[in-house]
């Protein structure tokens, strides 16, 4: 599965690389976030998008996991 | 807050606080402006000399120590820095630059159409091109470079500074240089300002409300959210100034606004591209420093720099309008900017 890594990229440069990596219309992707922000950002383009989000947390890194909706 | 709900509700009581200030003593159509308070403070500390724009100005205090205090709170507090700063601080200095051009920050920018100023609809028209040349810039693969995670005391040395000015300007307040005319000398109570300042700090933090994010975000991904904060101050603000009898439709005789179209185009221009390669308006820097980003902290340095470039070398303009040495300082910053665009694309970036 492809990984992006948003850490330390200022707004709105996280939801871009997001955006250039569902061009290619992948089934499944995870992303990698240092902020609330860019979760959020993220996710609610993602949900925009049709992806289901899941996030977890842990050491001060927030991981995003995102599935295409049927 | 991170809903709809949340962004409209920060809007609308921005929108009330602005107009309630203009209440309570600061200038017209001036309830709230980052740009224009920086560089009070910047006169006030005697970093300009220009008499009628010197007071310490409560509420910038206070917006750095509401997103502060909430970020500690919430556990968003995040030191970080080290992107590019001095290309941030160059940006700062140029956001100034341009601000003062048009007389207002993008903030004040939407309180002046909220009072009828046709002039900032000029301002709107120059600030959305700027976004959108910004804009094209991101995709081509702008970026100031990533940010590392900073000490504790790194990032809270910035808000420790604003309480430690704070008590200087309660206690010792003959330290400071302080207007007796002018926009400088219009000034809501002290605690109100501080007061309004920490609100809107807060709920800034929360639902991160910025000018440039609304128009940057609707071209590049359709997203409505931050554009509703910046309607809902307009809405709230306008029908604030028509109740307490503010609202004036006009181009000539706006408060501290002049009406060279021109200018107020291009000096909106210049904001409006360096926000979005900033990454955000000044509202969001101020916001953005109280929460430990040393990067924004930069930012806030460059303005308030840029403020003491602009006055020490009649850069600023005044109701009369533009001045020369403001046109030329204009045209320097959209050449900046064109450079600093080109040399931090992917492509371009190994200079």
């Amino acid at each position: 599965m492809n990984t992006i890594d948003t850490c330390g990229m200022s707004c709105p440069q996280p939801v871009l690389l997001v955006k250039n990596a569902i061009q290619s219309n992948p089934q499944s992707l995870s992303i990698l976030a240092d902020n609330t922000t860019a979760e959020n950002n993220i996710k609610r383009f993602l949900t925009n998008s049709g992806y289901d989000v899941s996030s977890s947390t842990a050491n001060d890194t927030i991981t995003l996991l995102a599935t295409k909706n049927e | 807050m991170h809903n709809k709900k949340g962004i409209i509700m920060t809007g609308s009581i921005v929108g009330l606080i602005a107009v309630l200030l203009v209440k309570f003593g600061n200038p017209a159509n001036m309830g709230f402006c980052i740009a224009c308070f920086i560089r009070d403070i910047a006169g006030a500390t005697g970093f300009h000399r220009a008499a009628v724009v010197q007071y310490l100005r409560p509420e910038i205090i206070g917006l750095i120590l509401g997103a502060f205090i909430i970020s500690k709170f919430k556990g968003e507090f995040n030191a970080k820095g080290g992107s590019s700063p001095f290309t941030r601080f160059i940006l700062g200095i140029i956001v100034m630059i341009g601000a003062l051009m048009f007389l207002g920050c993008p903030l004040r920018m939407v309180l002046r159409i909220a009072g009828g100023d046709l002039n900032a609809i000029i301002g709107l028209l120059g600030f959305i091109l700027g976004i959108f040349i910004g804009v094209k810039v991101l995709e081509k693969g702008f970026s100031l470079k990533r940010n590392y995670k900073q000490s504790s005391l790194e990032g809270s040395l910035f808000p420790i500074l604003n309480i430690f000015l704070f008590l200087l300007f309660i206690v010792m307040p003959t330290l400071f240089i302080f207007s007796t005319k002018g926009p400088g000398a219009m000034t809501a109570p002290i605690w109100i300002s501080l007061i309004a300042g920490l609100v809107v700090g807060i709920l800034s933090q929360r639902s991160r409300l910025c000018m440039v994010g609304g128009t940057r975000d609707m071209i590049m991904f359709k997203d409505n959210y931050l554009m509703l904060g910046f309607i809902s101050i307009i809405v709230v603000a306008m029908i604030g100034n028509i109740v307490f009898g503010y609202f004036h439709i006009s181009f000539d005789s706006q408060p501290v606004a002049h009406a060279d179209w021109l200018w107020n185009f291009l000096g909106m221009f210049v904001v409006g591209w360096a926000s979005v390669l900033l990454g955000g308006c000044p509202l969001r820097q101020l916001i953005l420093s109280g929460e430990g980003n040393t990067d924004s902290v930069i930012t806030t340095l460059g303005l308030f720099v840029g403020a003491g470039i602009c006055h020490n070398f009649s850069l600023a303009s005044s109701p009369k309008g533009p001045t020369t040495n403001g046109q030329i300082a204009v045209i320097i910053c959209i050449l900046l900017l064109l450079l600093f665009s080109h040399f931090n694309t992917k492509s371009n970036n190994k200079i």
